[in-house]
């Protein structure tokens, strides 16, 4: 226990700088390479070194979605995890969702079915329901409303997001 | 967040030299629990080790017949894993019952076994908590303790363990391998976790420089009789106030074993096994359900705020049984 309590004091104690880490990450289809200190979380970088400012800060704790993301293919919360921990990692943000000047269709029926109102969720919004639709567990109304509760929207627009989900998930199966 | 050093570990022996070698020095998996209270200072580590590296990333059957899981298999791909979702549904449901898709996503097994509390005061590095500094006192007891435990509490600290997993793992009594400098040792799931007792601190029996390299299931999953209910202020993406993870063997109506584990009440996944016994032979009956429950909540004690939770618990283990034990056989 003592031991415990003096790694703690230890710990609180003033420190220098580490050197960076270099990183090399796919952002959106294109490579990069970048020099980064090791607390850097992937939010951070796509906002603040890339200026990749879709991709929104809420709580910054795991708590709201904003910073949704997809790494890997898989949605995560950007803020909670570190940049350095993704070297070679393949990430796609908003910015990379339209294709040769077309929306993604997700975005298309945010537009069609009037999901948003001030817009500030909505790119972690529509990250989620693009991973979630690729997860392909969601059968239900009932699970369509779970699976998208790590996203919070202030202004409400639930019932017109799980509009969208219901006709992209629609339109998966019938490809 | 304080400037820490990091580097990545390819191997485990490796992993666990480097932790023992550097003061202040904490593994990251997922690090959906630990950057959250870095960046809030409320753990301040000097070195962090990427673990994720490491392999253990497999779930394959085990030789007791069950099955294991790697400690960094996502909580996600737990939860989905074909052979959890047909043997272990009890802990798929726990699992799903947790946080959101986003965070299951990165959350690891073997992390969200070391999940700290999240009592608010914990968090808050202004206000005295013992459990964050010990010595310094507990805001707690007697400030706002809705969230926080009714059973196998103490004066120092009033704290609950706020993991779904880990309830329906103490309900099937696994067992956490671990590894560290002396050694491999498996810990039960019930000797895990520690009640504060008067050193708060320290939230399990796993030793500063120990690895958790799997979880072992054991054979019997309870499939065609459990239940995970999770009694919460919202329907989806909110910590327990009370879950109860219940599993029952019947042989018609008759019980023949019965497991029952209650999270968010303590520090640690509640099993109360004599009171499980109670059901051995019994008919699965709501009476004898609500003697169950009366006998785990028996020496609860409410601190005002989270009074409530005792009779909420009690009903939450009766309507756990009987969802239980209406489910329609697989088999
Ligand atoms: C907003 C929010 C809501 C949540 N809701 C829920 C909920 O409802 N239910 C629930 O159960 N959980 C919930 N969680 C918690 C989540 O499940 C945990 O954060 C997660 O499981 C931790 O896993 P991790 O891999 O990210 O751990 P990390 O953050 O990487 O690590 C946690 C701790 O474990 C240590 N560690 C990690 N792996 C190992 C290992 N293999 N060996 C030794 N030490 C290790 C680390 O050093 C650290 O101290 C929620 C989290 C958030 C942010
Ligand atoms: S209950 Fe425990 S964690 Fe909360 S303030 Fe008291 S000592 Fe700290
Ligand atoms: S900013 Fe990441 S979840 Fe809120
Ligand atoms: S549209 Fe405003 S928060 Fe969702």
């Amino acid at each position: 226990m003592k031991d415990k309590l003096e790694k703690e004091k230890e710990a609180a104690q003033p420190r220098a700088l580490p050197p960076k880490q270099t990183v090399t990450l796919t952002i959106n289809g294109t490579e990069r390479q970048l020099e980064l200190e090791p607390w850097v979380s992937l939010l951070d970088m796509l906002r603040e070194q890339l200026h990749l400012t879709g991709t929104k800060v809420g709580c910054n704790h795991g708590q709201c979605g904003a910073c949704t993301i997809l790494l890997d293919g898989k949605r995560i919360n950007s803020c909670l995890t570190l940049a350095v921990m993704h070297d070679g990692a393949e990430i796609t943000t908003i910015e990379g969702l339209a294709k040769d000047g077309e929306l993604h269709p997700v975005q298309q029926g945010f537009i069609v079915h009037d999901a948003f109102q001030c817009g500030y969720c909505t790119p972690g919004q529509i990250c989620s329901v693009v991973g979630l639709v690729s997860e392909g567990k969601a059968r239900t109304l009932d699970d369509i409303r779970d699976l998208m509760s790590g996203n919070i929207c202030r202004c409400g627009a639930y019932n017109n997001i799980v509009k969208v989900v219901q006709e992209e998930l629609e339109r998966s199966k019938a490809q | 967040m304080k400037p820490f050093t990091y580097s990545r570990a390819n191997e485990e022996r490796a992993a666990v030299k480097e932790i023992a070698a550097s003061k202040g020095a904490k593994f990251i998996a997922g690090g959906t629990n630990l950057l959250d209270l870095m960046k809030m200072n409320v753990m301040q580590p000097a070195h962090l080790v990427d673990i994720t590296h490491l392999g253990m990333k497999a779930i394959e059957e085990n030789q007791a017949g069950g099955l294991r899981l790697g400690a960094l298999v996502t909580n996600a791909d737990t939860a989905y894993h074909p052979l959890v979702e047909q043997r272990y549904p009890l802990l798929s449901h726990a699992i799903l019952a947790g946080a959101s898709a986003q965070l299951r996503n990165k959350a690891t097994d073997g992390g969200n076994l070391l999940q700290r509390t999240r009592c608010d005061y914990f968090y808050d590095t202004q206000t005295a908590c013992n459990k964050r500094e010990p010595g310094t006192g507990c805001s707690a007891i007697k400030g706002y303790n809705r969230n926080l435990a009714i059973l196998g509490t103490s004066e120092y600290c009033i704290a609950t363990y706020p993991s779904d997993m880990a309830v329906a793992l103490a309900a099937l009594e696994a067992k956490v391998n671990v590894t560290g400098p002396d050694g491999d040792r498996v810990i039960p799931m019930g000797d895990f976790h520690r009640l504060p007792g008067d050193t708060p601190h320290i939230d399990t029996n796993l030793q500063e420089n120990e690895l958790i390299t799997s979880i072992d299931l054991p054979a019997k999953g309870f499939a065609d009789h459990y239940a995970y209910v999770k009694v919460r202020d919202r329907a989806s993406y909110a910590f327990a106030l009370v879950s109860v993870a219940a599993g029952l063997e019947l042989d018609g109506d008759t019980i023949k074993e019965a497991r029952v584990a209650l999270g968010g009440v303590a520090q640690k996944p509640w099993r109360l096994p004599e009171a499980e016994a109670m059901l051995q032979g019994q008919q699965a009956s709501k009476e004898n359900f609500g003697k169950v429950a009366a006998a785990y909540l028996q020496g609860a004690k409410g601190y005002g705020d989270n009074d409530f939770k005792i009779e909420l618990a009690k009903r939450a283990i009766v309507r756990a049984l009987l969802l239980a034990t209406e489910m329609e056989g697989k088999s």
